[in-house]
């Protein structure tokens, strides 16, 4: 373990380091990871990046390099990426349908919550989420910024499968599922966006950093 | 071109290379063989490159035919398989390779000389069962499947190999003390996939808050609330809010991937120093196939 201004290294195994940049979420422990992440990527023997709110893990081919060169890499990269610019942010729109059978949890969410659902329609359209970073699966975003008045507990059992494109609420956090998976958050409504596909370069459609728009497809309109 | 028919597929077949590293900034994890140490092994007594699309078969094999001749190494655990393993063997048009119940380990690699062809998925042949990514269209193998095998013409290996022996134990790393991991004795669970290995035995206290979610790599040994340890595999998140309280080696990849329901498993820690040596030996060994 070790320590330069504003990082920790720690030893996950005996092939990745964690840079650790915060104990909690916070805007300039993403900014950090933003930075640094592409970064990272192109490191001789780096073999995968994984972000996250605060931390960054790297794993490398201890084969190839040797984990106190990946640190003094890290550590350099990290020092001069202070002055790098961010990238401009995006501002994405995802059309989807709250409710019905798309969002068969929308009337429990509006329930313990003491909302009507229009209400948490309403609340859930009108903010802007940052895509802190993609992790968990292919494509997931894991967004911050929705309105805490329409935060609801996971649910007891998780669904065995839940349907692609499905938008969810997991207690004090909102996402999208790319694929169909197992889940155990409350489903809202659902988006006819690919959020991941393979086939697509890149084949995420969002990235890190950028601001997203849950915007309601109206009723009737074609 | 060679066309390997699928006459049975055994209980779960799949096509796996190494997998596809680069990508975890994506949340897709690197996937590939579960024993990745047999695969390259059959692989270079094949004549391929080490990494190159072979058959990964899970505790009941399954039955191919060759519409070809073709040289093909079986490696990983012992199948009960009607050709001998860790050698290149030489089949003729029309013959079958069967495979039967795993008479040791959960793994076998049937390698092909050219390897498996299927299109690749950002670099990669290895399926992703989860995600339904790479592979022969992201699945499993069925009955009736053909796969395409093209024989390289750069010879093949004719060397054979000592079976490998999986460690007993399965030797782990961590930032700060596994004691309570080491002193309990583990048993694997049947719903353990590629996925993770889930571990039952003595509940893991102190582990119960929920931390910052942060990446995982390969081998994590995570403990949700119930106390239970879960070593991430293959197919693992990205990404994870679990504690995780150590390591596996890399060195022992290859003895995780051999576990099979009710297995007992037990820990070591060891420093990494040891960890990178014991990996050292290994990529000797494998070195001195080619």
């Amino acid at each position: 373990m070790s320590q330069s201004p504003g990082m920790r290294v720690v030893d996950a195994s005996d092939r990745s380091l964690l840079l650790v940049f915060d104990d909690r979420i916070s805007l300039a422990a993403h900014r950090d990871v933003l930075r640094l992440t592409p970064l990272l990527r192109f490191v001789r023997g780096v073999t995968n990046v994984h972000p996250a709110y605060a931390s960054i893990l790297i794993d490398f081919d201890p084969r190839t390099i040797r984990r106190e060169e990946v640190e003094r890499n890290a550590a350099e990269l990290f020092a001069h990426a202070a002055a790098a610019a961010l990238p401009e942010p995006r501002t994405v729109e995802i059309p989807m349908t709250y409710g019905g059978e798309y969002g068969p949890d929308l009337e429990a969410v509006a329930a313990l919550t003491g909302r009507t659902p229009d209400e948490v329609v309403a609340l859930h359209s009108s903010a802007e989420y940052l895509v802190y970073f993609l992790g968990f699966s292919p494509g997931f975003p894991y967004l911050g910024g929705m309105p805490e008045s329409i935060a609801a507990p996971r649910l007891e059992t998780p669904r065995r499968r839940v349907p692609a494109g499905s938008v969810a609420i997991g207690a004090r956090q909102t996402g999208v599922y790319p694929i169909a998976s197992p889940g155990g958050w409350r489903i809202i409504g659902r988006t006819p966006l690919r959020l991941f596909d393979p086939a697509a370069d890149p084949p995420a459609l969002l990235r890190m950093g950028d601001r997203v728009r849950f915007v309601p497809i109206l009723k009737g309109a074609t | 071109m060679n066309h390997i028919r699928v006459i049975s597929p055994g209980l779960l077949t799949t096509v796996q290379d190494l997998g596809r590293p680069g990508y975890a900034h994506l949340g897709i994890s690197a996937s590939g063989a579960a024993d990745a140490l047999s695969l390259r092994a059959g692989n270079l007594l094949a004549g391929n490159a080490e990494g190159a699309a072979a058959l990964e078969m899970t505790l009941a094999g399954g039955t191919f035919e060759f519409e070809s001749g073709a040289v093909v190494a079986l490696t990983g655990g012992d199948f009960q398989a009607n050709i001998p393993m860790w050698t290149a063997v030489e089949v003729k048009a029309g013959d079958r390779v069967r495979c039967g119940h795993a008479r040791s380990g959960a793994r076998c690699y049937l390698c092909v000389n050219g390897g498996i062809e299927v299109p690749p998925v950002l670099g990669s042949a290895s399926t992703h069962l989860l995600t339904g990514l790479g592979g022969l269209e992201g699945r499993a193998l069925k009955r009736g499947d053909i796969l395409i095998s093209r024989p390289s013409t750069s010879g093949w290996g004719r060397r054979s190999c000592l079976p490998l022996a999986p460690s007993p134990t399965i030797r782990v790393t961590s930032p700060t003390s596994a004691q309570a991991l080491c002193r309990a004795a583990w048993e694997v669970q049947p719903d353990s996939d590629r996925m993770g290995l889930r571990l039952r035995g003595p509940t893991l206290d102190g582990h119960t808050g929920q931390m910052l979610t942060e990446g995982v790599p390969l081998g994590a040994i995570q403990v949700p609330p119930d106390g239970q340890p879960i070593i991430l595999f293959v197919e693992h998140q990205t990404t994870g809010g679990y504690p995780k309280i150590a390591n596996v080696i890399s060195a022992d990849f290859h003895a995780a991937g051999q576990l099979r329901p009710r297995d007992p498993v037990v820990f070591e820690q060891i420093s990494i120093d040891a960890a990178l040596t014991l990996l050292d030996a290994q990529e000797d060994w494998l070195h001195s196939l080619v």
